[in-house]
């Protein structure tokens, strides 16, 4: 079952809702023993050790259904996103606000399937300058990443990214963005970079997308997204900060 | 298997600014024409319509509306000696594509270029001599003045209800306004919109180190505006999110608020979108285009459609590559310096300037639009001495708030992580507080700098695809370093928490990060065939019922945006093709 789509039908076949991480590899293992991932064996039988707290949604009782992401890229995804965007008194982790469920749905859609780019070849390498120059799609590209991430980590620390402690998971990040990392066939630094972009874009996108959950991103900022009708309140709140409760896009449909 | 259609008098290959008004001119003169347009028709009733058109996702990040690069794509490589790759994602440009073109998304800044950006050459050698251009600068003079084309000027400033304030009105210097500007008939359609703090902070420091500043020019109307088509274009809302999609208060101007309507309504025209053109039938020896060659991308059928007279208002990669394809005029070659078609290609300096913290103001960086700028000219074009300065050129300095949409817009102090703990406390904390000096530089052309077709990759008609040689030279790199240095002086005399350092300009062009759409040349007009592609009228050398609109026809790009003077020059053609082409038809102007 190596296309998504059909690991997808099974999953909802079996009629099984995904409520974390966690319990997605536990689906995933259930389902699908062989494993998708030869190289995550390790991983998929330590994955019904790991307790479900670690990479459950804040929310509780939260249901998260997944169109395109294995269980291990649900845990990874999740660990990342937690990193890059911790809990605090700002708002909930990365994951609490949707991020996977964005980055899912951006895989699974027509951007994660390579609309608008140029996809002819040859192909071949080049300087950052002359951007993207792979023959993968985005949503090759990432399962690509994660792979090479996992077994990065797997052979430098023990685990596959998630199950590494929380120093750890951020040495590796910074590795990853330092271009330290010796992935097998991936360059560190562009696949953090694609990865950080698409955290963000989880985080601070409309939450139509999955992510940016009870408009979370912009309170924190002080966002106020839709109308946008500002004509009045560019003189009125001149100097002053201004505020009002953010509306997003479901509000005015 | 191609079908021949019936002829007409017009067709135009393109149906963005530069299409949709030399369209109506004609048609307006009574000529029967047909625009094509590769992409889809729009409305802004539909299509630039809430809640959805507020999606940074879509329109910011994935580029709903600009130029499909499966279809066609530009190779690029940064000098004649390296071999090119394709751009396989749009980045640091965003060619538009559908009906309206990019003016569906443009931000609406609507200049006129200044008086000496008309005579590039002539006034630097004339000022300084010869010697003060460089080596391989291959700059030229435009092929009429700025007094020439002002009332062709003013005339796109009425037809878009630019919102503005008067430097120089028939002569009297005005203060508020650009004190710099040639000479206007007209003070602008519409009054400036209302600056933000940021504006009026910058413009404060800005006059009391005695500069000049004066309110950004835009076609985002200040208040409801009726043009000189009898349309009616709604008031500016300062949205903040102009520069990627559609308005849908009808405040910024483009073909659909303000063209458009009038051109569906007349018969004698006929729209025809999904009509992809791939070349024009040419006669050589008869020096006349027969037509053009185009596939309906709904139903991969291929026509050709006879014209009396063809206009390409295909943007500048479009029209550059359509030549080629048809075989008009001789390619350039860098080596020889021979041959017109693809010289003198240019783009403009960006992403350099300053950003600033000041703890205590609220900026609300989410309001405004693109014309809550204010902006100083001191530094631009020649306007200040270059002698012993070691470049030639300059850029316009502007402050202002409005694009504060949060996926792109997070300032943070240098050497904030750019995720984790830290990362979040700092964003939160200075989004309301930052302040950036944006600057926006010229770019003289090189001879190495140029447009030719690429001979590895092709488009999905199977042509190849347009090759872009480009790369910046020591006069952009000091042209940056001189400019941003000046607007950190001003930075600092603003008096900020923490100030930035000033981003200069080095290092090889990258065409991932957005920098403009703003490039120009390809197709450039002159007095001279052998150096230009088109005469004063934008007529084409090589065949007289062709002419060529937009940015493609200038010789070099100033630091203003574009937009302006390429509306200027497409009813300045329009005019002359109605008052003395279409009588005795055969070339303006003797080579
Ligand atoms: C994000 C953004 C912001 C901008 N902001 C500003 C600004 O503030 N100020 C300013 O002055 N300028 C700005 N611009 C630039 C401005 O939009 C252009 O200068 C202007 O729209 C050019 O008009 P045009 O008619 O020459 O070309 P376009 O508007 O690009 O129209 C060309 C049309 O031709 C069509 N076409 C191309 N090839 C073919 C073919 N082979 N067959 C059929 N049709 C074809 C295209 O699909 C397109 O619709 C901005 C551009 C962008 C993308």
């Amino acid at each position: 079952m190596d296309d998504p789509r059909a690991r997808r039908r099974f999953l909802i076949g079996a009629g099984t809702a995904l409520a974390s991480g966690a319990a997605a590899q536990v689906a995933q293992a259930q389902a699908n023993p062989a494993a998708a991932h030869p190289a995550n064996d390790s991983q998929t039988a330590r994955s019904t050790t790991t307790p479900a707290a670690a990479t459950a949604p804040a929310a509780a009782g939260a249901i998260a259904t997944y169109e395109l992401l294995s269980a291990t890229e649900i845990a990874f995804y999740t660990a990342v996103a937690d990193q890059m965007i911790p809990a605090d008194e700002l708002s909930g982790s990365g994951s609490d606000c949707g991020v996977v469920v964005f980055i899912d749905r951006q895989l699974n859609g027509a951007w994660g399937g390579g609309a608008k780019m140029y996809r002819g070849g040859p192909f071949r390498k080049a300087k950052p300058e002359y951007g993207y120059q792979l023959s993968l799609t985005p949503r090759e590209f990432f399962a690509a990443g994660v792979a090479a991430v996992n077994r990065w980590t797997q052979a430098t620390f023990g685990h596959p990214f998630d199950g590494l402690t929380h120093p750890q998971q951020i040495q590796a990040l910074h590795d990853l963005e330092g271009g330290k990392a010796p992935l097998q066939g991936i360059n560190p630094r562009q696949f953090f970079d694609a990865l950080l972009s698409l955290v963000m874009e989880g985080f601070f996108a409309d939450p139509m997308y999955g992510g940016n959950k009870d408009k979370v991103s912009w309170k924190m900022v002080g966002f106020p997204g839709l109308p946008a009708f500002y004509k009045d309140a560019a003189l009125q709140f001149r100097g002053k900060k201004y505020a009002p409760a953010p509306k997003s896009i479901a509000d005015f449909s | 298997m191609v079908t021949r259609l019936k002829e007409v008098d017009a067709v135009m290959v393109g149906m963005g600014w530069t299409g949709s008004i030399m369209a109506r001119e004609l048609t307006r003169a009574g000529l029967q024409v047909v625009g094509l347009e590769r992409g889809p028709d729009m409305t802004p009733a539909e299509d630039f319509a809430l809640p959805g058109i507020r999606d940074e996702l879509r329109y910011t990040q994935r580029l709903e509306m600009i130029q499909d690069p499966a279809m066609e794509t530009l190779t690029f490589r940064h000098r004649p000696s390296d071999s090119a790759l394709p751009m396989r994602r749009f980045g640091s440009f965003l060619p538009g594509n559908g009906v309206g073109g990019a003016a569906n998304h443009w931000g609406g800044h609507t200049w006129r270029f200044l008086p000496t950006d008309h005579v590039t050459r002539s006034h630097l050698v004339e000022r300084y001599g010869a010697s003060m251009i460089p080596e391989g600068m291959t700059v030229q003079d435009w092929a009429m003045s700025y007094a020439e084309l002002e009332p062709y000027y003013d005339k796109f400033e009425r037809l878009c209800g630019v919102a503005g304030q008067a430097g120089n009105l028939r002569g009297k210097k005005i203060a508020g306004g650009n004190v710099f500007e040639g000479a206007r008939q007209n003070d602008y359609p519409t009054p400036p919109l209302t600056q933000n703090l940021s504006g009026e902070m910058f413009s404060k420091t800005a006059a009391e180190l005695g500069f000049n500043p004066f309110p950004r020019p835009t076609s985002n109307c200040s208040r409801p505006y009726t043009n000189i088509e009898g349309l009616t274009l709604g008031a500016c809302q300062q949205c903040g999110y102009c520069d990627r999609a559609g308005c849908e208060a009808n405040a910024k101007a483009g073909p659909h608020v303000c063209v458009l309507p009038v051109l569906r309504a007349d018969k004698r025209f006929e729209l025809r979108s999904n009509a992809w053109v791939s070349r024009l039938t040419y006669d050589k020896a008869a020096r006349k285009v027969t037509g053009v060659v185009y596939t309906d991308t709904r139903s991969g059928e291929e026509y050709e459609q006879p014209a009396g007279i063809v206009v390409l208002s295909a943007y500048v990669f479009g029209n550059v590559s359509l030549l080629l394809h048809s075989g008009i005029g001789e390619p350039y070659d860098p080596v020889t310096q021979r041959g017109s078609v693809g010289r003198n290609y240019c783009y403009q300096l960006s992403r350099f300037g300053v950003t600033m913290f000041f703890e205590d103001k609220y900026f609300n960086p989410f309001i405004g639009s693109p014309g809550t700028q204010m902006v100083i000219d001191n530094f631009n074009g020649d306007n200040f001495d270059h002698s012993g300065l070691g470049f030639v050129g300059g850029a316009i300095i502007s402050c202002g708030h409005g694009d504060g949409r949060p996926i792109s817009y997070r300032p943070t102090p240098a050497g904030t992580p750019r995720w984790g703990a830290q990362w979040k406390q700092a964003t939160a904390k200075w989004y309301q507080h930052a302040l950036t000096l944006g600057l926006s530089g010229s770019n003289y052309p090189n001879r190495n700098n140029y447009l030719s077709l690429d001979p590895n990759y092709k488009d999905q008609l199977g042509r190849p695809l347009l090759r872009m040689t480009y790369n910046f030279v020591e006069n952009d790199y000091k042209l940056a370093e001189y400019c941003s240095n000046k607007a950190a002086e001003i930075g600092r005399a603003m008096n900020p928490t923490i100030m930035g350092k000033p981003n200069v300009r080095r290092g090889d062009y990258d065409i991932v990060p957005y920098q403009s759409t703003h490039n120009t040349g390809g197709t450039i007009m002159g007095t001279d065939p052998k150096t230009s592609v088109v005469n004063r009228y934008l007529q084409s050398w090589d065949a007289d019922n062709l002419f060529i609109m937009g940015a493609s026809t200038f010789p070099q790009q100033a630091a203003y945006n574009p937009t302006g003077p390429l509306g200027a020059l497409t009813y300045w053609s329009a005019e002359t093709i109605v008052r003395d082409y279409l009588k005795r038809p055969g070339p303006l102007v003797q080579a």
